[in-house]
């Protein structure tokens, strides 16, 4: 069945992409969406079925060389079915949303077929990620890791003909680069360390790795850190961290669709996914996740500062999404992987929704993006105006403080803070995450605001003739419009919840929950509004002594640990999370509220306020419009420099050196000996013999001189 | 100095120069005498070496019938020697050059010359004790070289089909002498003697 | 003991017997008109002669006190021999009998020759070496001169002749300078003594006076003047046969000489090889890159191709002959298709040999330019055609042998050569389109040998037809 899930996409990439000439586009279409949504009912089997044990499922042998091996395998467990629904629900709602949203498109002329093209990237790209996140080794994940980097490149630069969609593709595809180099390095000295990329092999080593010291780059490091740091350089590039994240924004060149799948629920958590998945070592690295969670939480603010005065509605998702991103690695950071992928996972669907709210918008709108020439929508656009509103109370985070009822945002959010608050003693990541949380609350109801409230801006013929989305498009909004109301609710205890243990399959964890059973907390239903985290205080702590043993065995028997994820047993940040004081849990609502309250005056209330406010700070108001200037400065130091460097290696080197010197001696120095030995064979005799005597003499005279071999 | 060694020096001085002479005379039919020369010296050294057999043979086939044959050529053919000198005269320093690193090696090799410890016993054609050369000879050439006899002889086969191949010339164009059809003509039937009446004609 | 040793020789004496019957027969008969009949013949013996070497026993027989050696390499070489000179014999017989030139003189020639080449790779004296060398060379240079009528053909007979005469005073010199140290031409008994001990100068000029010998043979740089004029002047078929099966029988000898003789002082030879096996590959790929004449072309090829073969004798190793072995006997398949080529090559019933006509010749005769294309291409070294497989040998035999530089050296050398072999190509397929063409070809046989030998190009991919087998055990018999 996993095998299905797995290669179901592949199936659908192949027949779409080159069958289609044979079976036509349209059934193309529906051979792609319908292997998508196979393989998306069969994950969702999997992820119900399947309990939190990992299990190896064996496919295919690839390389054995020495110790090396790399075979393909699934390696199954609640990280990779929790990964499989999202990336396969998604993937499946986006293929068929594509259905109305790709079905006319002015980028291409009449006579050329795309659509098929289209959803074959799609199937392909779902292909990859699918593989990344199902890997049983690094070289695999790796694998999944470039296909996805391919599937994207591809995707962005959807609409060749653009200019600005093929640059934005280069871009993305170079940026990512950077990042792979630290990810392959990673791997490159996990396998020279532990000799193998095996997950298991490279866990159980962790606590070994980190008392080894390595040199790199003229100093000496710690093994276990230096490791992390460079896993966790593959993962800012993929999941668009500060520095390595300009991609992400030029990435929106892409059709709205690929936005939602590939820029915000699948292929950009990648990075986060990949840290919970190197949980083990990554517990043995305590200054490799401190500066993950420092870059987490400064990413998260920045690009919330950066959204507040962006226009185009595409990239104020984009900067939504980055600023989500830095969420998460706060709590990988921090050390709650389960709350990480609690944000991913809800992060997912109300994204998604508001990326694909966000296309049916634009897709309304014939291709307009620019939040200024909207307003008023509400009425032409109902059932998109709702699922947004849905997507952005979820992304806002509204809910009833200290309870467990709200949307999904609201619950995996504030578990973030909160981890975040007891991660860090109240910190740096703290601020900065309450802040962006104010933020993007902000920038959340200004897009609302922009788009649906006030009066119609901008073209009039566009307004008078914007028009609601088909069905096709809408259903998958609904679908994940449940999603983001009730999957924080459904599923809190297993994420965040005493029940993580259980869930994730943490070894030392089933004592405790039959205990917690007992007590009646084990029942993980979701609208349990019992605030679990104080009734479980105790528990937890028995928890964790029991646990530390138990632990300590392990990594003395040199096993892996078990479970999906692995908290050191030194590890209290979730418990202390459960802690925290109450106006730390209430402080998100708060910073929400204003953030609320803020749009609402700017533009509701008093609509000039924005004008205003631009003009009296022009210069903060410049310095986030243009994004902190990152590209500019990136543009100055690397990108100049490399242009430089490459011009000068393509005309000096290549072009002079290498083509010069080939050239030269194939045209200048080869025929002068040509010439020279068709002048020797001059006709007669006595040259030819004189040749044969100056051969022996030179021959004879070496003898003297070299005295033969000795 | 025995007689012996006078002898052989003698004789190897002549051999030398004559070798010498032979290829830097002007004339080539001097050239081919000093050649003579130099056979006449080489068979003297076989007859030191107590060779006898040897010895005339050299002389007999190599100044009887190959010099003789040499001058022949060389007189009959109209080769201009001069021409063809002095194209090789601009080349003469250098190969004077060569030629005296040519000398310094041998004179390096041969100064130094040492043979292998076995190779006296190694030796396969040791004149044989109470047997006269002829004898000893027709023993190893017959018998031992049986195979490099027959060779020889495959040799001067191909030689001689080689020759006639790029001489034998089948001309049509020319009248021929037979001398069997002069001999064999029957006057009875090459001839008829025929009356002729005076006035008549044929 | 004498009916032994003829025993072993036997292939070698129905060889010469058969020449001189034929040649008095012809004599007393008819003449030059029984010289076609005289060619199938002669190539059928060949090739009977061939299979019966071929499938003759085992092992290692010795004849005359070790002057005849019959061993699996001498059995691999002559078997190479006599099937490239039967077919050379049949590819010529039509050529040359449309141009007046077919003498029966001319088989029985061949066949002299031959057994030259069989006593050459069967060699265990300096004194057998040199019989079978002189007797081989004296019915080539006859060959070569074959055609009385042309200038070209006669001066390069003389030019032959001249140079050969000197590479056999070489040779001799060389030999006497051996005997002089060893005290016997017996290979056995070199190897014996020069084995031990520290060489002597004396025994190095020896060595490097045989070893150029040979090379002149074989014609390696600078021992090669003569290849491209006498190949360019004899008559093309005779052009094949130089270069085929004499060269096979040289490069044999001289891979017995270098290891029966001087076995023991791999590392004297070795660099001598080497630094011949250099000059030549880059002198045959240069040098043949100005030449008009495809003729003139094929030799500085073959002057190439002797570098390459020379490479694997440089590694002084088994594998260095096996190497060399299946080099050689894929230079020769490839050479006898474009030798094949090259014969059918007329305009107006004239032979042609300049490669610019050559222009636009896929248009015309498509199958025969994909033929070409293919042996070019296994002359070149392009993968996946045999001439590469040779090359890879070769080359991992001077590799393994410590001999890299010189392996790297021939990987340039091949890719500078590459350029004339693709000329000629590049004429077939996007040559001049209003250039005179060449004339139909009219002979099924030339057509066969061409056909064929692409073929062989081509399916000697799979396991190179089963040759690497019988080189190993020549090797191995020659080396041990």
């Amino acid at each position: 069945m996993e095998t299905i899930i797995l290669f179901a996409p592949l199936v659908g990439a192949i027949i779409g992409g080159f069958g289609w000439r044979y079976i036509g586009e349209t059934a193309a279409q529906y051979v792609t969406t319908g292997l998508l949504f196979l393989a998306c009912l069969l994950s969702w089997i999997v992820f119900l079925t399947h309990g939190p044990e990992t299990q190896h499922i064996h496919i295919l042998d690839f390389i054995q060389s020495g110790a090396l091996d790399t075979s393909w395998g699934i390696r199954l467990d609640r990280l990779t079915s929790i990964m499989l629904i999202v990336v396969t629900s998604v993937s499946a709602l986006v293929h068929l949303y594509s259905f109305g949203y790709m079905a006319h498109d002015d980028h291409f002329g009449e006579d050329q077929n795309y659509k098929a093209r289209f959803f074959a990237y799609l199937s392909f790209f779902t292909f990859a990620m699918l593989m990344l996140v199902t890997s049983d080794n690094l070289v695999q994940m790796f694998f999944g890791w470039e296909g996805v980097g391919v599937a994207s490149y591809l995707l962005i630069g959807f609409y060749y003909k653009k200019p600005s969609a093929g640059a934005a593709a280069i871009k993305a595809f170079v940026v990512n680069r950077v990042g792979d180099f630290g990810f392959a390095l990673g791997i490159f000295g996990l396998f020279m360390l532990t000799d193998s990329i095996q997950f298991d092999v490279i866990f159980a080593a962790a606590p070994a790795l980190a008392e080894t010291s390595v040199h790199f780059l003229w100093t000496e490091w710690n093994a276990a850190n230096l490791l992390a740091f460079l896993l966790f350089i593959g993962a800012m590039g993929k999941s668009a961290q500060l520095f390595l994240h300009t991609w992400l924004p030029d990435a929106m060149e892409g059709p709205t669709p690929v936005s939602a799948l590939i820029h915000a629920a699948t292929m950009v958590t990648a990075g986060v996914f990949l840290v919970c998945r190197m949980s083990p070592l990554m517990e043995y690295a305590p200054e490799a996740t401190a500066f993950i969670t420092f870059l987490g939480a400064t990413t998260a603010f920045v690009a919330a500062t950066i959204g507040l005065v962006q226009n185009d509605i595409k990239r104020v998702i984009a900067y939504s999404t980055m600023s989500q991103l830095g969420y998460m690695f706060v709590a990988a950071g921090v050390g709650v992987y389960s709350v990480a992928m609690f944000h991913l996972f809800t992060h997912a669907f109300f994204k998604a929704m508001l990326f694909l709210g966000a296309g049916s918008v634009i897709h309304g709108m014939h291709h307009e993006q620019d939040m200024r020439n909207y307003g008023g929508l509400r009425k032409k656009l109902p059932y998109t105006f709702w699922a947004m509103m849905i997507g952005t109370l979820a992304i806002t985070g509204v809910g009833i403080p200290l309870t467990h009822i709200g949307f999904a945002g609201f619950l995996s959010k504030d578990a973030v803070i909160e981890s975040a608050y007891a991660g860090t003693a109240g910190g740096y990541a703290f601020w900065m995450l309450v802040i962006a949380a104010l933020f993007t609350s902000f920038y959340s109801w200004r897009l609302m605001f922009l788009t649906f409230y006030g009066k119609a801006r901008g073209d009039q013929h566009t307004h008078d003739h914007a028009h609601e989305s088909p069905k096709v498009m809408l259903v998958p909004l609904g679908v994940l419009s449940l999603g983001a109301v009730f999957a924080g609710m459904l599923w809190y205890e297993a994420f965040f919840g005493h029940n993580v243990n259980k869930f994730f399959g943490i070894a030392g964890g089933d004592h405790h929950v039959e205990a917690s059973h007992d007590d009646g907390h084990g029942d993980d239903h979701a609208k349990d509004d019992h605030a679990a985290a104080d009734a479980s205080h105790g528990d937890d702590h028995a928890t964790d002594s029991h646990g530390d043993d138990h632990a300590m065995a392990k990594v003395a028997s040199g096993d892996a640990p078990q479970g999906a994820i692995f908290m050191h047993p030194s590890n209290h940040v979730m418990h202390d999370a459960h802690d925290v004081p109450k106006w730390v849990k209430v402080s998100p609502f708060i910073a929400m509220l204003i953030g609320f309250i803020m749009a609402l005056w700017f533009y509701i209330w008093d609509p000039s306020m924005p004008r205003k406010v631009a003009e009296t700070q022009r210069p903060l108001y410049l310095f986030l419009l243009n994004k902190w200037y990152f590209d500019e400065i990136f543009d100055f130091l690397f990108v100049r420099p490399a242009n430089w460097v490459g011009r000068f290696l393509w005309k000096r080197g290549d072009g002079d050196v290498i083509d010069g010197s080939i050239n030269g001696v194939a045209m200048g120095i080869i025929p002068f000996f040509t010439k020279l030995a068709g002048r020797a064979q001059s006709g007669y005799i006595f040259t030819y013999a004189f040749t044969m005597v100056i051969g022996i003499v030179v021959l004879i005279t070496w003898m003297t001189l070299s005295g033969g071999a000795h | 100095m025995t007689i012996a060694a006078l002898a052989f020096y003698l004789f190897a001085i002549c051999v030398i120069a004559g070798g010498l002479f032979t290829v830097v005379s002007k004339n080539p039919v001097h050239s081919v005498l000093w050649l003579i020369l130099s056979f006449i010296s080489s068979a003297g050294l076989f007859v030191l070496l107590g060779a006898e057999f040897v010895a005339m043979l050299l002389i007999i086939v190599y100044v009887g019938a190959v010099a003789v044959l040499f001058l022949f050529v060389v007189m009959m053919l109209d080769v201009d020697f001069a021409q063809l000198k002095a194209g090789m005269a601009q080349y003469l320093p250098i190969a004077i050059l060569i030629g005296v690193v040519l000398l310094m090696q041998f004179g390096l090799a041969f100064g130094a010359w040492e043979e292998a410890e076995q190779a006296q016993s190694l030796r396969a054609a040791v004149a044989p004790e109470g047997v006269d050369n002829t004898s000893a000879l027709g023993l190893i050439i017959y018998d031992q070289y049986f195979l490099l006899f027959q060779l020889a002889g495959l040799i001067l086969l191909v030689a001689m089909i080689g020759a006639i191949v790029l001489t034998i010339r089948h001309r049509r164009d020319i009248k021929r002498q037979n001398v069997l059809t002069q001999m064999w003509r029957d006057p009875a039937a090459s001839m008829e003697m025929k009356d002729i009446k005076p006035g008549q004609g044929l | 003991m004498i009916s032994a040793d003829l025993n072993i020789i036997l292939p070698e004496i129905i060889l010469a017997i058969y020449a001189m019957v034929a040649l008095v027969g012809a004599v007393y008969t008819g003449k030059d008109a029984l010289a076609s009949l005289l060619t199938w013949l002669t190539a059928a013996v060949f090739v009977v002669v061939a299979a019966w070497i071929g499938i003759s026993g085992a092992g290692t027989n010795v004849a005359f006190n070790g002057m005849f050696n019959d061993d699996g390499f001498a059995r691999f070489a002559k078997v190479t021999i006599l099937l490239s000179a039967a077919a050379v014999l049949v590819m010529g017989q039509e050529y040359m009998s449309r141009r007046g030139i077919l003498r029966f003189e001319y088989p029985v020639l061949i066949v002299l020759a031959v057994v030259g080449m069989m006593v050459m790779v069967s060699a265990g004296d300096l004194m057998a070496l040199y019989m079978g060398l002189e007797l081989q060379s004296l019915a080539l240079y006859v060959i070569a001169s074959l055609r009385r009528d042309s200038v070209k053909s006669t001066e390069a007979g003389m030019k032959y002749f001249v140079l050969g005469a000197l590479s056999s005073g070489l040779l001799l010199y060389g030999s006497s300078l051996v005997y002089g140290f060893a005290g016997t031409t017996q290979f056995s008994g070199i190897i014996q003594v020069a084995g031990e001990g520290h060489t002597t100068l004396g025994l190095l000029f020896g060595l490097t006076f045989v070893v150029s010998g040979l090379a002149f043979k074989v014609s390696a740089v600078p021992f090669h003047m003569w290849t491209p004029d006498v190949y360019e002047g004899a008559p093309t078929p005779i052009t094949a046969f130089f270069a085929t099966a004499p060269k096979v029988a040289a490069m044999a000898l001289f891979a017995r000489v270098v290891h029966d003789a001087f076995g023991g002082v791999v590392g004297d030879w070795q660099q001598i090889v080497a630094l011949l096996s250099l000059l030549s590959m880059y002198l045959g790929a240069v040098a043949a890159i100005g030449q008009r004449d495809i003729k003139r072309l094929m030799a500085y090829s073959s002057i190439a191709h002797m570098g390459y073969a020379l490479m694997g004798l440089a590694a002084g190793t088994e594998m260095g002959v096996k190497s060399m072995l299946i080099y050689m006997a894929i230079y020769v398949a490839t050479n006898i298709g474009t030798f094949a080529f090259i014969l059918s090559m007329e305009r107006d019933g004239q032979p042609v040999t300049d490669i610019q006509s050559l222009n636009n010749y896929s248009k015309r005769e498509p199958g025969k330019a994909i033929a070409v294309l293919i042996l070019m291409f296994s002359l070149a070294g392009v993968p996946p055609f045999i001439g590469f497989f040779g090359k890879l040998e070769v080359l991992r035999a001077a590799y393994d042998a410590g001999l890299a530089w010189l392996a790297i050296a021939g990987v340039i050398a091949s890719v500078i050569g590459a350029y004339y072999y693709l000329r000629i190509v590049f004429f077939m397929y996007f040559g001049d389109e209003d250039a005179e063409g060449l004339d139909k070809s009219r002979s099924p046989v030339l057509y066969g040998f061409l056909m064929a030998s692409a073929a062989v190009m081509f399916f000697g991919l799979i396991n190179l037809f089963g040759i690497e087998g019988p080189a190993t055990l020549a090797a191995a018999s020659l080396v041990n």
